[in-house]
């Protein structure tokens, strides 16, 4: 039995038992389900073995939905336990091993999937284009990010969730300060999702630049493909860093090795200056593409087009070059000089200039625009104010010697929360509610969409306002309790209050989900929204190859031109269509990469050993097999054409 | 002859196996730490130049100019990410 030992919970609660069971019932019933409604085979051929860069995109997005659902319920528990002074709900290390978790699914397993989730779906229709470059890897990048999540989430079961913050700084993240295996699961969990990240980024800037229709040149691309090839080139530069570090971190823990360490020649701060050289641009990868959707759902629900296209595109360039000069913001307090300091705070001020712009160029589209309010609008009109917020309270934080004061207190956890939330949440959610009717054939009711998002927006700001407040009264993030003489009892109960808000919003939007899925018509066209880029232009549901012609483009605004000024977009006759074969490759070696994870975290070197072999195997194969898609003939071709176009 | 072993690859194996042994020399070889640094810096550079310009043929599509525009950018960052590091955590601490 002592070999079972290392996998038991080193702080169990009754908390963690009940969600031992939780989690044997879900899955005992999961697998009941699909053998009883014989599902199984439709599972593998048509989902676990796809190379299809629209149900890769589903995928992603269920997982995201799944993730913000388990990052949620910490955060309730967190706030519930700061509510009222002195509370006993959750005890130190509970607390430390919750909001960890929260920061790393939120951001990672939340905040990622769900934007590349959409990018997914987006771009290739967008730029009228069949599938990724690599539809292969693609297929690989979602099963390396989806084993990653859910190696990272079993450590609440399997061995102690990581309790060293989101940042995991050392030297409190070493094997001196956190013994368990915790940050080993934060080391190995986040690195197998890294990768993933990685490869979509490769995978994105090639579509982008190899694959897009004939008469697009990068300055017609749509905005959203414009801010997904600036994201993923923000990526390829960025996660490399965060793949180093993490397995220096790694070596430090399971090696041995004295990169981070205090003693031995090793630099414990190297880590915060590594994590956030990865994790500066990480925010600017969240945010871009949520600014992409913005400028979609605002140059259509303003019916007119996006104004000012080309300072749109340079300032997401000079955002993608700043995003690299600002790191040292993150540690202004950590003991390096006035000179580093003042640099690193003029670049971050200098970053809120390109922002600014974009900011304005919104505002200047709805100016002369025929505004039309419908919930991805109202997500985006709700997001320009709020957002600015954050945005403003961000440059409080970049004056250095300012920082001094608000330095992880409350009131750098209300900024961050204030961007992320209005900047990439309600982007999330308006992407959603706009391409829901071409993922799935259906809208999602407007009436419900818009209780929710107003309630997420009072609940953003119930939750986080007061923290501004607390924050500059000098309460500390990361604190599992405090006393009633400090008086931050009253805006803890007001967040508390707030995030229950939140919470009621987001139950809405999965019962808008429910609600529309059984009661919303199925007949609706292919351009519901009447909107003017390319993914509007081809059928609902979208057939498999996207594009029976591919479009001929020579503007920003292509359907919107074929709409109005009678451009015509599909030119010719059918022709075959190659398309990638399916493959249980990418499935299988994410499974591997799975069990080479857990291995690694508990440091078993026999099955560690077995599954790298496993892993090279799989990419042997992958070199050596000969596959060279197959082709859709022009009769069948015809044949789905005519089916689509009687369903519109 | 010419197409079993084009000079330009023939020559460009030749040079990155030359700068593989200079820079292993430095393990072998008793130079001072800068000497050193020196050497393994150069050899760095001018090895990844040269594969990527003779062995994944930058140049040579019409691509080029988005390839380079990368290549220079990420230099230009790797840059900065090494001073600013070294800036931050050793010059001015
Ligand atoms: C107007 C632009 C912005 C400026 C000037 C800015 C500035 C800052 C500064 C100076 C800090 C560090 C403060 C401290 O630790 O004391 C910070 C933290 C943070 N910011 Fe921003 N920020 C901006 C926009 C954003 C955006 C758009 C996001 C995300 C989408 C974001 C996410 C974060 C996060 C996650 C942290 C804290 C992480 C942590 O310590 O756990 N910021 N910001
Ligand atoms: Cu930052």
């Amino acid at each position: 039995m002592d070999y079972f030992d290392r996998f038991a919970i080193p702080h169990p609660s009754p908390v963690i038992y009940a969600s031992m069971v939780a989690i044997g019932i879900t899955v005992l019933a999961i697998i009941a389900g699909l053998t009883y409604f014989k599902k199984w085979g439709y599972l593998w051929r048509e989902w676990l073995t796809t190379v299809d860069h629209k149900r890769i995109g589903i995928m992603y997005l269920i997982s995201a939905l799944l993730m913000l659902f388990r990052g949620g319920v910490d955060a309730i528990m967190l706030r519930a336990q700061l509510s009222v002074p002195e509370n006993k709900l959750l005890d130190a290390q509970h607390y430390n091993e919750i909001f960890s978790t929260h920061g790393v699914v939120m951001i990672l397993f939340m905040a990622m999937p769900f934007i590349i989730a959409l990018m997914n779906f987006v771009v290739p229709l967008q730029i009228g284009a069949r599938d990724v470059a690599f539809p292969r890897l693609n297929a690989l990048s979602f099963w390396l990010f989806f084993m990653g999540a859910m190696l990272f989430n079993i450590s609440f079961v399997v061995g102690g969730s990581p309790d060293a913050g989101w940042t995991s700084y050392f030297p409190l993240a070493g094997n001196e300060f956190s013994e368990s295996v915790g940050t080993n699961y934060y080391m190995i969990a986040i690195q197998i999702a890294g990768i993933g990240t990685l490869m979509t980024g490769i995978n994105f800037m090639t579509t982008i630049l190899r694959m897009r229709a004939p008469g697009m040149t990068l300055m017609k691309m749509p905005m959203f493909t414009w801010s997904s090839l600036i994201t993923n080139l923000i990526i390829v530069f960025a996660f490399p860093v965060l793949t180093v570090t993490l397995a220096m971190g790694t070596m430090d823990r399971l090696f041995g090795t004295n990169f981070f360490t205090t003693d031995n020649g090793g630099m414990d701060m190297l880590w915060a200056n590594l994590f956030w050289v990865w994790g500066h641009p990480e925010v600017y990868i969240l945010i871009l593409p949520a600014f992409g959707i913005y400028s979609e759902v605002i140059s259509t629900f303003a019916r007119r087009n996006l104004y000012g296209y080309k300072s749109m595109v340079a300032s997401m360039v000079a955002i993608s070059f700043l995003s690299f000069l600002v790191w040292a913001h993150h540690f202004f307090t950590m003991g390096q000089g006035a000179l580093t300091n003042s640099i690193f705070s003029i670049t971050t001020m200098a970053i809120a200039v390109p922002t600014g712009v974009k900011i304005f160029n919104w505002l200047l589209t709805l100016w002369k625009g025929k505004i039309v309010i419908t919930t991805p609008m109202l997500y985006s009109l709700l997001f320009i104010p709020l957002f600015t917020l954050g945005g403003v309270t961000g440059v409080m934080l970049g004056m250095s010697a300012a920082d001094y004061q608000y330095h992880n207190t409350m009131f750098l956890v209300a900024h961050f929360h204030m961007v992320i939330i209005p900047g990439v949440i309600f982007a999330m959610l308006a992407g959603l509610t706009y391409y829901w009717p071409k993922m799935f054939g259906f809208m999602l009711n407007e009436r419900i969409g818009k209780w929710a998002a107003w309630l997420i927006a009072i609940g953003t700001l119930v939750a986080f306002m007061p923290m501004f407040f607390s924050g500059l009264d000098g309460q500390a993030r990361r604190m599992y309790t405090y006393s009633e003489s400090t008086g931050f009892g009253i805006y803890n109960m007001i967040s508390f209050i707030g995030a229950l808000v939140l919470a009621v919003g987001f139950v809405l939007i999965v019962y808008n989900i429910y609600y529309s899925t059984r009661y919303a018509s199925r007949d609706i066209s292919s351009d519901p929204w009447d909107a003017r880029s390319l993914e509007w232009a081809t059928h609902t549901p979208v057939p498999e190859y996207n594009f029976a012609i591919l479009p001929q483009v020579n503007s920003t605004e292509a359907l919107w031109d074929a709409k109005k000024k009678g451009h015509v977009l599909f030119k010719g006759e059918y022709e075959k269509i190659h398309m990638p074969n399916n493959s249980g490759v990418p499935f299988i070696m994410g499974c591997i990469f799975f069990a080479w994870g857990f291995s690694f975290v508990f440091g078993m070197w026999i099955p560690l050993i077995l599954t790298t072999i496993g892993i090279f195997a799989c990419m042997a194969l992958r070199s050596f097999e000969k596959d060279h898609g197959r082709y859709i003939s022009v009769e069948e071709i015809e044949e789905t054409e005519t089916k689509l176009r009687g369903a519109n | 002859m010419k197409e079993l072993f084009p000079p330009k690859q023939v020559m460009g194996f030749v040079l990155s196996l030359t700068l593989t042994v200079v820079a292993l020399s430095v393990y072998f070889l008793n130079m001072s730490f800068a000497v050193g640094m020196t050497v393994l810096l150069v050899t760095a550079f001018v090895q990844a130049g040269l594969q990527l310009v003779v062995f994944m043929h930058a140049g040579e599509s019409e691509d080029k100019a988005a390839i380079y525009t990368n290549v220079y950018y990420g230099l230009a960052l790797a840059l900065i990410t090494v001073f600013g590091t070294l800036l931050a955590m050793v010059w001015d601490m």
